[in-house]
This record gives C-alpha cells, structure tokens and sequence, in this order.
C-alpha cells in the first residue's frame, strides 16, 4: 500500500472519528453522573435535522449548530425529567428518545422542505469549511508530489474543519473537569453513591441535570457536525449506529476520556477502512467487509465480557435516586 | 395495602397513557397543517373497514404479537432483551434455510420445520448476551443492542456471498420452493362468492401467534418454571435463597424470549416474501418493546396491544398513501407510548393513585 493512501485513510479516520468522540464524551458526562444513555443516537439525529435546517435558512453555520445543541437539549430535558424527576427507566426512556427522535426528523424535514425527509443541499457560509493550517498543502497534486512529512502535516494535520479540532480538546478539557475539579468530583461521586453526596449537602437532583444537559449539548455539537461538515445536508437516519459506536467506544474506554479518544480513534480507523475498501486483505484471507463494520460491536462485546480487561461502569448507574424520607 | 385495584392498574394506566400519546400526535398532526381527526378516519378505513385492510391489520400483529411476548417473557425475570430485532433477523436466515434445503412435501409440515428453525436460531441469538449476563455481569441491554449490528452484518454478509443466486444484484436469496408457501388468509377464508383478504399478506403464521400467547400464559402461570422466572424478576435474593438458580433462569428466560422473537421470521420471510430479504424485520423487534409495555406483559394485553399497532402500522401506511403525513409518524406514536408507558410510568400512575387513595378515605369516613 501507499504511504498516501495509509495517509488519506489516517485522514477520514480523523473526519469519522469526531462524531464519535463528541458523542462518546456526551455518554462520558451522563453515565459518570449515573444516568445511562442510550438516547445518544436519537439526540445526534435531531441535533443534525435542526442543524442543517437553520443553517440552511439563514446561511450561518454556527447559528445552525446553536439550533442543533437546542434541539438535542430539549431530548436532554425529556430524559432528565423522565429517570431523574419521576425516576424512570432510563433505558426506556434512551429508547422512547431514539424513535422520538427518528420519527419527528423526518416528519419535520418532510413538512419544511418537502424532499423526502431531507434537507437541501448547504454550501458556503451554511457549512463548516477546512480549516488550512499555515504553511500546509492544499492542492491534490501538490500534496502527491511533496515529502512524507509534508504530505503528513497537509493531508492529515491539517484541513479539517474547526469542530475536529475542538472535540480533540475537549478530551484533556474532560479528564481536567472530572478529576481536576470540584464539580468533577461531584459528578463522578453522584455516579457512584448518591447519598453521600445527598449527605454532604449536595443537590442530587442538580448534578444530574447539569450531567445530563451536558451531554446534550455534546450530542448536539456532534449532530452539527454530522449534517454541516461531514455531509453538507440532512438526511433521513444519517446517524446511522454512530450513537451506539460512541456507547460502545464508551464501554471500550472503561469510562476515561483519553481511552474514549483511543477507542474512537480506533472505531473511526474501521469505519474509515470499510468505506475505502470494500474487502480486505490480510495475508491472503479476505476480510468481508460486513466483518469491518461489525468489529467495534465485537470488541465491546469481548471488553462487556471481561475477558480482555473488565468494564465496570459507574456503581450508581442505571439507578434512580430516592432520597430518604 | 394496594394504592389501586388491580384492574386499574391493568388498564387505565395503559389507557390514560395511550391517551396522552394520541393527544400529543394530534398535536403533530396538527403542526405539519393536516387534520387529526380526517387522519384518523382515513386510518380507521384504511385498516379496519375492509377485509384486506384487516389483512394488513393481521399480518402486522402477528409480528407484533411475536416480538411483544418475547420482551414481556424476558420482563418477568427483569431482562431488557432489547434485541428482538437481531435474534428475528437471524431467525429469518434460519427460516431461509430451512425452507430451501430441506424438500418438504407440504406445507403444513414446512410450516412446523420452519417455526422449530426460527425458534432454535433466535434462541441461539440470544445464547451469549445470556450467557454473559448472567456468568460474567455484561449489561444484556447494551449486549443485545451490540448483538443487533452483529445480525444485520452476518445476514448481509450471507445474503450478498452465500445465499444470493449468481447474477443476481439484489441481496435476497432465491425464491422458496412452491411447497413450503404458507396459505394466507384469502387462500383460506375467501370463496368466489365472497373475496375475503384479497391479497393481504396475512397467513396461517397469525395462529401460531395466538397458540403463543397461551403458550406464554401457561408458561409464565400455570409452571414451575413460570413461576421461578416471576420469582427471580421479582427478587434476585430471594429466588437465589430459595434454591433458585440465577444463571439458570437467567439463560432460560433469555432463550424462550429469543425464540419467540425469532418466529416473527416465519410470518415475514415464510409466509409474506417467500424468499429472505435485508430488511425483513422492519423494526418490528423495536415495537415489540412498545406492545410488551402496553401490554402489561400478560399475554391478553400483548394481543390487544398487537393489534392497535398493526392497525397503527397499517394505518400509517393509508396515510402516507392519501395525505402528506409520512409514515414515520407512527414511529412518533411508538415513541410516545414507550415514554408514556415505560419511562414516565410514575407520572401517569402518580395522580391516578392520589384519585384511589381519596376515593378510599371517603368511603371509610363514611
């Protein structure tokens, strides 16, 4: 194989992975703080429908992913109030989002542009553009004809756009605000045994919700980004499984944020494998390329095993809190 | 001392929930600027005031009737199987299997063949996150979610480099042979005087419906191992004081609740496509979740909450034919009752026990 094309791959590697990033860090803040998510999926879809269509209407991207975090914050709110205030099943109530989420996109795509539960198609200002970092290639044939450094820093450093780098600095921003600070604390302790956090004075109740807005607005960056820059309009289920990617990313990285980036890392060097090459080969066996794309459910189902390291997820998750009367 | 009476709690809850979804899908309805109440004429006619309508109707609840009784059997030992749709897909390749390499001479005998197929491979889809639920404490939701991509992949992977026949670009595998075809309802039940279910998908499979919601009240009621699965879902500590085994019950449960997903297949694959297709299931181990919650998880409720959705599924299909109302909305429907019956169970039921309570004292002062 050629070195650029290890490079290219490397490159939507990066592009792929973002989505998931952002997704995962979403889970990160919710299941830290106790509160399972498996509404990711749903919250990305209708981030990326609101998204697409402000940007769409008003030809300013950031106002469109601002619609996008609204979007994904009020599925957010559904769900804190449904297994947080009348303490719920929050695996259902992650379900009950998912459909939500699926029916009412393209019901209302449907009925605002009326083209088949899309969007049209967003160019310009609508979109998030490559961001060209200094000095670096951008013209295909120059990028083919320079050194392998250059053609590493050009194709794969830069000309992303600015969300792929910001999602990579949510990832130190992350572990900082978990295990650095006083909210982190917190949250992570509301995750693993409320009533002493109930005991120390602490509102339960406002530390989950803030967990859970949180991750709303993640799911909304990533929504954005999935109909802004990855593709350049809505479309119908255009999420396609990345929520439960980033869920099993989730479980893979043991609940960390630098091992969530590793694993979604990892995920995105998959998915981008299975888009370039329809089969695969690795010392003379193919590789289908159904087993590429099933692969991050395989792994997370060894890791859920315990037989390649255990997951143990927060203690307190899962569980609505009940304070004592 | 109850808060509610039993039957309150067995119907109105589910009731006043339906309720507040419908309203909510009014409201839908309303904003898109369509008429609720021409929809739901339109869905009315469409599904219930003709024979072929009922067809529809009948063949969707059969899969409903399928997958909503695997969820509520694995409900009863408090198992989310969230994969009803994976284990029905696999089923579906079982049911393919049998039914192209196995010559059957009727199709009665075809029909038994196929359901012990379907049965096996959805139970076996349901095996490991059993297995690693109750040996090594994998959460079975996220398991099944996870094993839900493995089955679409491995179908794919078989539709497109095994089954598909060569020169073909479609992923389906071939026809099946004329002799395992089910007989549908107009096969059975129309004359030439009379046409019944003219060409409705519905078929014999619809009975093998109904024979498992006894199967299931039996099971879960009137046996031992009905009985340790109540026990078990009511609590672990205790069962396993009891003598109970919790990996037992465990697998056992997850394994009928794969079966009973995976028999859809029969009904789609074997009775409606004849042939096994990417996209058999179309959601219908998802609904099962919303019929199980409805439902109540007892086998009658199952069946009643079946048929709203069938009658939903084919009447959204009406809708999208006639008006501008995409058939997704039904998947805003499905939404809303999950919400309404399973996450926000305790806002409904809340107030309704308040009512009871207030009902009670008055009496008593009296």
């Amino acid at each position: 194989m050629e070195f650029l094309t290890i490079i290219q791959v490397l490159d939507s590697t990066m592009r792929l992975a973002t989505p998931l990033l952002l997704a995962c860090l979403a889970g990160l803040y919710s299941e830290r703080a106790g509160i399972f998510d498996i509404g990711l999926e749903g919250k990305m879809l209708a981030a990326a429908l609101f998204s697409a269509a402000v940007a769409f209407a008003t030809g300013n991207v950031w106002l469109g992913m601002l619609a996008g975090i609204g979007a994904s914050l009020a599925l957010s709110l559904i769900h804190g109030v449904a297994s947080i205030t009348f303490r719920g099943n929050q695996l259902i109530s992650g379900v009950a989002i998912n459909f939500l989420a699926s029916g009412l996109t393209v019901l209302i795509a449907q009925d605002w542009f009326a083209q088949g539960g899309r969007t049209p198609s967003l160019s310009g200002a609508a979109r998030f553009e490559p961001v060209t970092l200094p000095g670096a290639l951008t013209r295909v044939r120059d990028i083919a004809e320079a050194g392998p450094v250059m053609q590493i820093y050009s194709e794969l450093i830069s000309g992303h756009t600015i969300v792929v780098y910001l999602s990579l600095l949510l990832v130190p921003l992350t572990w900082w605000a978990l295990f650095r600070t006083r909210f982190g604390l917190r949250l992570r302790a509301v995750g693993e045994n409320p009533a002493a956090v109930d005991t120390a004075g602490i509102s339960v109740v406002r530390l989950r919700f803030a967990a859970v807005m949180i991750c709303g607005i993640l799911c909304g960056i990533a929504g954005a980004y999935l109909a802004t820059a990855l593709q350049a309009q809505f479309v119908k289920e255009m999420t396609a499984g990345r929520g439960f990617i980033a869920l099993a990313a989730l479980i893979f990285a043991k609940w960390r944020p630098w091992h969530a980036l590793w694993a979604c890392l990892l995920f995105g060097l998959l998915q981008a494998i299975a888009v370039r090459f329809q089969s695969f080969d690795i010392a003379g066996v193919t590789i289908p390329v159904q087993f590429m794309e099933a692969l991050p459910y395989i792994l997370t189902v060894v890791i859920l095993a315990g037989f390649v390291g255990k997951a143990i997820p927060p203690r307190a998750g899962g569980e609505p809190y009940v304070k004592e009367r | 001392m109850e808060k509610m009476p039993k039957w309150a709690d067995a119907t109105l809850v589910p009731l006043i929930s339906l309720l507040l979804a419908a309203l909510l899908s009014a409201l839908v309805i309303l904003a898109i600027g369509e008429d609720p109440v021409a929809a739901l004429k339109l869905m009315v006619d469409g599904a219930l005031m003709r024979s072929s309508g009922w067809g529809y109707t009948l063949y969707y609840a059969t899969n409903f009737i399928f997958t909503g009784l695997a969820v509520s059997v694995a409900f009863h030992a408090r198992l989310f199987n969230i994969g009803g749709e994976g284990q029905a897909m696999l089923a579906g390749l079982g049911v393919a299997l049998c039914c192209l390499y196995i010559p059957w001479p009727h199709w009665s005998l075809a029909l038994l063949g196929a359901c012990l197929f379907a049965g096996l491979f959805g139970a076996a889809w349901a095996l490991i996150p059993a297995y690693l639920q109750a040996k090594r404490g994998s959460h079975i939701v996220i398991t099944t979610i996870m094993f839900n991509y493995i089955a679409f992949s491995v179908l794919g992977y078989m539709l497109v480099n095994v089954l598909r026949p060569a020169r073909a670009m479609e992923p389906a595998s071939p026809r099946f042979p004329e002799a395992t075809n089910l007989p549908t309802f107009e096969d059975m039940f129309s004359t030439a005087a009379a046409p019944l279910f003219k060409s409705a998908p519905v078929n014999v499979s619809f009975f093998v419906a109904l024979a498992a919601c006894v199967f299931v009240y039996l099971l879960i009621w009137r046996t031992k191992l009905g009985y340790e699965i109540r026990h078990f879902g009511f609590s672990e500590t205790a069962a396993n004081y009891a003598g109970t085994s919790g990996v037992r019950i465990t697998v056992v449960a997850m394994l009928i609740s794969g079966a009973l997903a995976g028999l859809m297949a029969v009904n789609t694959t074997q009775g409606e496509a004849e042939r096994l297709i990417l996209n058999s299931t179309e959601g219908a181990g998802f609904i099962g979740i919303a019929v199980a919650l409805m439902g109540r998880n007892h086998p009658v409720g199952v069946l009643l909450a079946a048929l709203l959705f069938g009658f939903l599924y084919q009447g959204g299909a009406e809708l999208a034919l006639w008006t501008n109302i995409p058939r997704e909305l039904i998947t805003v429907i499905q939404a809303l009752v999950i919400l309404f019956t399973g996450a926000l169970d305790h806002m409904v039921r809340a107030p309704l026990e308040r009512v009871f309570l207030a009902m009670r004292s008055k009496k008593e002062a009296l």
